[in-house]
């Protein structure tokens, strides 16, 4: 009797004491992981302390600069730079790879444009009367400007594309004194073409001030696929997309283009790297909306050319194509004798 | 076939330039180009190591791969070499190499760059070996005369080694072993002898 009761007694101490253990275990094991991660930590510490050699890698892997008693323009004293790697691989990647894509499907949109839509005619007879639309100043920075983007456009894309491209076609020796040429006209060229560029924003910034008739002139897409006349002022909503696309991508463009142009100016290589990627797409990006307004210039807008070439667009095309703006000019309109009017050979061909 | 390479000893570069000067005196390179350098880290400080540095002739080298005029070539032994007739010098193999080895001379104004120049290994470059031509524009071809880079042969202290892959791999593992401070080795001294 005795002996059961202090075996009962024994069992349930047990019982007791096994329950505050699980339940102190169930607690406190988890832990137990805070106390191990503690621990490698403070070896890992140590490790560092203790391993100069280990440490003087690590400084050299990220690119820490050191001392170094050779001098020259090209000399460093930083043993590894990492980021050369990521713009080869951004350069030879994406950006090769993908903006060509981007040129194509342009080309591509306006050559189906120019099959199904055919160029905007001008409408009805021409009555030989025109208004001025371009000064001479103006038509001297458009062409000066133009001529010197069609030279860098073919320049640049030499070098970027030229390896793929043209050595094949110019073989090595041919390509290279080609892409010697290239880019001594490219970085020469540059500068005068950054003048250029920011004297046309400056002198057309006034009539390229975005409203609501370009707004409702976008969203019609200027008619240019339904064939209906749209509202338009002095610029039309495309005209002044094209404006913004060279106050913003081309002035990436050009600010880019000094930084690469002048390496003198204690540059360093991560600015180089990055400075050309942003160089390349911007300029690819506007070489390729470029083709729209090259396009519309010369083909796919009859009398437009005129406007620039001569200075003066018949009446008939400035109310056809910008109607506002005609009724604010339509008072300066003189019928030239001599020469034909803007459009009107073209016109006459269309029937 | 050797796979040529460099490779500094930290341990032993005492950050006395003679690799620096010999290349420069070997291949009569011009003021300003620096074929190779030694770049010291914690320069006055306690532990502090100096490294020689030049072009170590990359197995997929990012200076091949940007060249816009494809003008770079490796060679059987694994040597990373440039045809200058083609350079135009636009600089983008400097911003794509890991260790700052391509060096342009000044040429003019505005920062005009002239044609690439680097270490070569002492192995000249496309034109004829050991021709003048070829030495006045990539300099000495040492390796076509059977010897090795100048910058390695001249090292005082031995921190500088240049050569094939496997043998200089192996110079320096049994360094590292003599240096000891590792528990593998330990007993082989006695049991294999000295030279492990
Ligand atoms: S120049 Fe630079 S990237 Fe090219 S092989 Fe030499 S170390 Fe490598
Ligand atoms: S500087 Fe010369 S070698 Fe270097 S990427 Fe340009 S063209 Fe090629």
């Amino acid at each position: 009797m005795k002996t059961t009761s202090t075996s009962a007694r024994r069992h349930a101490r047990i019982m007791l004491w096994s329950a505050v253990i699980i339940v102190v275990g169930a607690v406190f094991l988890p832990l137990a992981s805070y106390v191990y991660v503690d621990l490698v930590s403070a070896n890992a510490a140590a490790a560092q302390d203790a391993n100069p050699r280990a440490n003087y890698w690590r400084a050299i892997r990220e690119g820490n600069a050191g001392y170094t008693s050779a001098s020259g323009p090209y000399t460093t004293n930083v043993l590894i730079q990492n980021g050369g790697q990521n713009w080869r691989q951004l350069r030879n990647g994406p950006v090769a790879s993908y903006t060509p894509w981007i040129l194509a499907i342009v080309v591509l949109l306006i050559g189906l444009f120019h099959l199904i839509k055919g160029p905007q005619k001008l409408e009805g007879p021409l009555s030989g009367k025109t208004v001025p639309r371009w000064s001479l100043g103006e038509r001297v920075l458009h062409w000066y400007t133009a001529v010197l983007f069609i030279i860098l456009s073919i320049t640049g894309l030499s070098l970027l594309f030229g390896r793929a491209v043209l050595i094949p076609v110019l073989g090595p020796q041919g390509f290279g004194a080609w892409a010697d040429f290239a880019m001594l006209l490219h970085n020469y060229l540059g500068p005068f073409f950054v003048v250029g560029v920011l004297l046309e924003i400056l002198a057309w910034m006034r009539f390229n001030i975005p409203n609501a008739t370009d707004w409702a002139w976008i969203k019609k897409g200027g008619g240019m696929l339904s064939g209906e006349h749209v509202s338009a002022g002095r610029s039309n909503g495309g005209e002044k997309i094209w404006f913004w696309i060279v106050a913003t991508f081309g002035v990436a463009v050009c600010v880019t283009g000094l930084i690469l142009d002048f390496p003198n100016f204690g540059q360093t290589r991560e600015t180089m790297q990055l400075t050309s990627i942003i160089h390349a797409i911007a300029a690819i990006i506007w070489v390729a909306v470029s083709l729209g307004h090259i396009y519309l210039g010369l083909l796919g807008s009859e009398g437009a050319l005129q406007g620039m070439a001569r200075g003066r667009v018949s009446v008939e095309w400035a109310k056809q194509h910008h109607d506002l703006w005609y009724e604010e000019v339509k008072n300066t309109a003189t019928a030239e004798t001599g020469e034909p009017a803007a459009g009107g050979s073209e016109a006459k061909q269309a029937g | 076939m050797a796979r040529m390479k460099f490779l500094c000893d930290a341990e032993r570069c005492i950050e006395c330039n003679s690799c620096v000067t010999a290349c420069k005196n070997e291949h009569e390179v011009p003021w300003g180009v620096n074929r190779r350098r030694v770049v010291t880290l914690n320069d006055g400080v306690p532990g502090e190591k100096s490294i020689s540095v030049a072009c170590m002739h990359c197995t997929d080298a990012p200076c091949a791969a940007v060249c816009p005029v494809d003008c770079f070539y490796t060679t059987d032994d694994g040597i990373v070499l440039h045809d200058k007739d083609l350079c135009i010098g636009c600089g983008y193999c400097f911003y794509a190499c890991p260790f700052g080895a391509p060096q342009y001379p000044q040429q003019s104004a505005f920062g005009v760059r002239g044609k690439m120049d680097k270490c070569t290994f002492c192995a000249g470059g496309p034109l004829a070996d050991n021709s003048n031509k070829e030495y006045e524009k990539y300099g000495r071809n040492r390796i076509a005369e059977g010897k090795l880079p100048l910058c390695a042969e001249m090292c005082s202290t031995k921190a500088l080694l240049a050569g094939d892959g496997d043998m200089i791999a192996d110079i320096y593992r049994q360094r590292v072993l003599k240096r000891g401070g590792r528990p593998q080795t330990w007993g082989w001294e006695s049991a294999y002898g000295a030279s492990g």
